[in-house]
Order: structure tokens, then sequence, then C-alpha cells
């Protein structure tokens, strides 16, 4: 990609007592992309972060941003701007000197200061803060002025650090909000970092799944959670059941599988014939059904536990050779949920496109 | 009486305070750590010229002290050499904070153990290792011909050795409360490393370099032996001033010019204190 902004070629970080937190990555990021980097705690996304913004240097591969080779170039030389975890507001200055912290240094002229720090207070909405002392604020408010501080350099690339694993749920969802409006207002790359899939689905354009140091899987939120191309990836995003089969035969772009309690069935996949796979088949495309029905994949069991959420049930049923099944079902009238109850007989089917072979 | 149900107060685990005994202890134990600090500001203010018996309210004692010029002579030296040993104590121990703070290096536990050593050997074993020292590496005699106040310079080397690492251990204990990400979103904004030292890192140690500078600068002020044992035969300090004419006699004056310092001490102490205690908007 030559629109890239961020360039990842073969990086390799690796800490000194033999741990490689991040393996092989290659990763271009576009303009104007926000981008996610997932994975769970240790998967290395953070320490990817933490090069591309200079605090970390890596032990081979080239990081390239806006064109340049960013291998000698310090953090502070970097057209990056990073929002940390902890926020990393500076506790002896107001508001606005915080803001203004990153002009001061940088030796931009004080009329330039004081207008572009009063922009960024008004783009984050701290006006009426701008005396305060970051001791009196509350961990949103502290937030904010941490990405005004990051915005007002405007960086080429705005990088964030799990900036709301530290808020609380409600405001957790304004800020998303807030997030992805204001990526949209500056037009500029934003790179988050996160372990909550929920998080990188509802807000960025791209995600990276990262595990054990390397990038499973790149792609849009819905093709990410449609077309998984690992086990990994199905399982980390989102909920999915996970049915062991086995590769019969080959037709065309089908293969013939046969799957542990389901018997045979025709699925699209071109993976080779003997292959061990699993079939991957998310709970809400999952169906019940009280009597035998007429779909091509079906399966007979007993609903073994159902939990009520109020806009929907999530029903476990046992079928048979232990095979357990997780279903959504979405409670679409107030008539008693999902409708069956514990011990019940049920029937699951599905369609097979809405299923998946994985061969990883 | 029985132990019985509502006849006594039940204590709580933590109610020692409302036990008689303790109480009493409490102020038995104050009485004995005041009581002689009282009396001596208190005849600091007594007309009787020998300073035993009380008989009347004068300020003539702080008039006399301020007009006796050794005494007031040997005040200014103490202050001068107070004020010289805290500053180069003071930058001092924060280098050295800031090195174990920041910096691995081989032996470095041994290291700061070894800072803490002028802490706790025997103040006595000081005096005479550093008397020792003065003389025989001839700075004793190189010094004592100096003008003023170049002739204090051995006793402001002894005070910054044993002052120093009380501000080392003062910063350094303020230092570990230090958030790194601090120092990263400042180097993350475009500053250089010098930048981030003097506007995120010195601020954060201020109060430390406060308290420790008070801290240095109260040890020095009243420290007896080791100036004993390192001033030359003619720089007389004030603890060593009051010591001599103490033994020809304590006379009200130097009850007034022991109170001043008194006062000075305490305040500098309760300022240390103050600046010492930790905030809670420092986690950033």
């Amino acid at each position: 990609m030559s629109d890239a902004i961020v360039s990842i070629r073969n990086v390799t970080k690796a800490f000194p007592g033999g741990v490689t937190a991040v393996d092989n990555v290659s990763l271009d990021i576009a303009q104007n992309e926000f981008f996610a980097l997932l994975g769970p705690s240790g998967c290395g996304k953070t320490t990817l972060l933490r090069m591309i913004s200079g605090l970390e240097m890596p032990s081979s591969g080239q990081i390239i941003i806006g064109g340049e080779d960013m291998a000698f170039t310090p953090p502070n030389k970097r057209p990056t701007n990073m929002v940390f975890q902890s926020y990393a507001v500076f506790p002896h200055m107001t508001v606005e000197q915080n803001i203004a912290y990153g002009l001061k240094v940088t030796g931009v002229p004080p009329d330039e200061i004081r207008r572009r720090v009063g922009e960024a207070l008004e783009m984050v909405k701290l006006t009426a803060l701008a005396t305060r002392k970051p001791d009196q604020m509350s961990g949103g408010q502290r937030q904010r002025v941490a990405l005004a501080r990051a915005l007002v350099k405007r960086p080429k690339v705005l990088l964030l650090d799990e900036p709301l694993s530290a808020l609380d749920a409600k405001l957790r969802d304004d800020m998303r909000l807030e997030l992805t409006r204001l990526q949209e207002t500056v037009g500029i790359t934003f790179i988050i970092v996160t372990h909550d899939q929920d998080e990188a689905l509802s807000m960025a354009s791209r995600i990276a799944v990262m595990d054990r140091g390397s990038v499973q899987q790149v792609a849009t939120p819905a093709e990410l959670y449609e077309h998984p191309r690992s086990r990994f990836v199905a399982d980390f995003i989102g909920k999915v059941n996970l049915i062991d089969a086995r590769v019969h035969r080959q037709i065309g772009r089908k293969v013939d599988c046969e799957a542990k309690g389901l018997g045979r069935m025709e699925l699209a996949s071109d993976t080779l014939v003997g292959a061990q796979v699993a079939i991957a088949i998310r709970p809400e495309k999952l169906k019940i059904a009280l009597s035998e029905p007429a779909a091509a994949i079906r399966i007979h069991g007993k609903v073994r536990d159902v939990a009520y959420y109020g806009d929907s049930s999530h029903v476990v049923v046992e079928a048979a050779d232990g095979l357990m099944l997780s279903v959504n079902v979405q409670n679409e009238t107030r008539r008693g949920g999902a409708g069956v109850e514990r011990g019940q007989p049920v029937w699951v089917h599905w369609a097979p496109e809405d299923s998946i072979v994985l061969s990883e | 009486m029985k132990a019985g149900y509502g006849f006594k107060r039940v204590q709580g685990p933590l109610d020692y305070g409302s036990r008689t005994w303790l109480k009493v202890l409490f102020v038995a134990i104050f009485f004995v750590l005041y009581a002689p600090i009282v009396t001596l500001i208190a005849f600091s203010f007594n007309t009787d010229k020998r300073g035993i018996v009380w008989r009347g309210f004068t300020l003539d004692n702080y008039v006399k002290a301020w007009n006796n010029e050794s005494l007031i002579e040997a005040l200014t030296n103490s202050l001068v050499i107070a004020l010289i040993a805290t500053v180069i104590a003071t930058i001092l121990g924060a280098l050295v904070a800031l090195m174990l703070w920041r910096f691995r290096f081989p032996f470095k536990a041994g290291y700061e153990g070894f800072i803490a050593l002028p802490i706790v050997i025997p103040e006595i074993c000081m005096a005479v290792a550093l008397l020792l020292f003065f003389v025989n590496s001839g700075m004793m005699a190189f010094f004592v011909d100096m003008p003023w106040p170049l002739n204090l310079g051995n006793i402001i080397i002894a005070h910054v050795t044993f002052c120093f690492p009380f501000v080392a251990v003062v910063v350094r204990s303020r230092l570990v409360g230090f958030n790194r990400q601090l120092e990263e979103a400042s180097k993350d904004l475009g500053a250089s490393e010098w930048q981030t030292f003097w506007s995120i890192i010195v601020p954060y140690m201020k109060p430390g370099l406060i308290a420790g500078a008070l801290l240095a600068f109260t040890l020095s002020l009243d420290d007896f032996v080791i100036t004993f044992f390192t001033s030359g035969p003619e720089t007389v300090t004030f603890p060593v001033k009051v010591y001599s004419l103490v033994r020809r006699g304590v006379s009200p004056e130097i009850n007034a010019a022991s109170t001043v310092l008194i006062v000075i001490t305490v305040v500098a102490t309760v300022i240390a204190m103050k600046l010492q205690a930790p905030s809670k908007a420092d986690k950033g």
C-alpha cells in the first residue's frame, strides 16, 4: 500500500530475558483510518504501539511513518502523539498548561499557543475547566485533557493505549462515540490498543487481531465477525460454537465433512481432504424448534440452561455425544423469553451458509 | 460490683485514650520530654541574672544576647555554614537519589546501603574520622588561615558529608511514587530529556527537595560534635559558643539565644513535615 501513513515491516521486539513480545509483524495503516490493535493481555499490542511512538525500539524490522523510516527518530521528534492508559496528565500543571506543554517545549509562539489551546479546550468541551488542576477532575475529564494535549500537536497519527479501560461503563459508551466523532472531525489517523472486542468492533474501521506477538487477521469488524480465518479469531471476537469435524470429500468449492454428533454436511471451504477442521457457528445464527425442522443441518438435544438477559436469552442445548451448543434467542415479544425450559427436548438447526469451516 | 451489663462503658479495641492510667502515662512522658525546653524558654524571659529563681518578666535577655558580639558572630557563622552546607547537600543528595532511582548498575544495593552509612554511624566516629582526614590532608591548615567565610570551609565540608544522605533518602522516597508515564508523555509531546527533567521531574521532586533541605539545615545548625572536632581554634559556631558559655555558668542570654534557635528549628521542621506529607494527586 503506497498511501499508508504507518507501515510496519517485519517488526520483532525481543526483551532481554527471552520474551518475544512482538514477532515479525507487518501492517499497513492507511491515512484517516481508525485502526484497532485487538488482543488478549500480553499479546504484544501495547509494545507494538509503543514502538510506533518511539518509546520502545524494535529489535529488528522497520517502522515507516509518513514515508520516513523512524529507526533513528526519538519519540519527541516523531509525528505521533499518545494518549496513555493512566492518562499521564501532569499533576503540577493546570488543564491549560498541560495542553500548552507540547507546544511550549517545541517553541511555538505564545500567540499561536493561546489560540490552539483555546481550540483544543473547545474541542474536548473543557473550556470552563481551563484553570483546574488534575486532582480536581474526574477520570473522564482527565482523559479529555490527555486527548486535547495530544491532538493540539496536530500529529499525523494519534495513538491511544486502552483509553477507555479506566472509565465506568456509562462513561465508556459516551467516550466511544466521542472518540469516533473526534476522529471524523480532525481527520487524523487513530491507532487504538484494546483488549475489549466490543470497543474495537464499534469504533474501528479496521482491526488487527493479535495473539502471542503475531497478527492473526486484519479486517473490517464485520469481516472479522462473519469470516474469521482461525479458531482464535472466531473465539476471541464474539461468542462462537466450535464443532470438531473431519473433511471427507471435496466437491468443487465445497467440502463434505463429518462433524461430531451432526453427521455429514456440505459446507463452502477449500480445505484439503482428511484435514481436521472446526465448524464455527455464531449463537445468534442457530434456531430452536420444538418439532423436527426441515433444515439441512439439524440436531436433537435437551435444554441444559436458560439465561435471561432482557433483550435476549441465552440457551445452552446439550445434543448427542455431549455436544454443547449455545443459542442466542432474541426476545422479540413480551411472552416469556425464549419459550423453552430447562430439560425440554428441542431441535437446533441452522443454514449451512451461516457456518464457517476453520482449519487452524 | 460484679462485671455486669450497663454499668461500664464498653471500650473499643482502639479506645486507649479513655483509660486513665494511659492518660497519666501520656502526661508524664510529655512532662519529662518537654519540661526542660519549656523551662529554658520561660527563663529566657526571667529578670534574675543568675537564672535560677523566677523574679519577673523581661525581654532584656534578648537585647543583651543581640548585643553580645561573640554570640552574634557564632550565630552568623552557624547560619552561614548551615545555608551553604544545605545548598550543596541538597544538590548532591538529589543527584544521588536520581541516580539510584533512574539507573541500574553493578553493586547498586551495596552503594545504596553505603549512602545511608553517615546516618547510622556514631557521630563521634565521624567527627574523629573527619578531623584525621582534614589534618592529614593538610586541609585544616589550608582553611584555617583563609579570610571569612572561607575559614569555615572544613566545617561546611563536614556538614555536607553528614547532611546529604538525609536529603538523598527523602528525595529517593519521593521519587518512588513517580509515574514513569509522565516522563514518557513529556517526551512524546516533543520535550527533550533536559526539558523533561526540568519541567516534569524537578517539580515532582520539589516537596522532597524542600523537606530534605530543611532537614539538612536544622541538622547543620545544631550540630555540635562534628563541628567541635573540625573547626579551627578561631572559628566558633553557635552550639560550640553556648557550650563554652555554659561552662562558666548559665546566663539568661544563652536561654534567649537558644530559644531563638529552637524557634528556627521547630518552624523548619514543621514546614518539612508538611511538605513531606504525600498529596493524593501525585499519580497524574
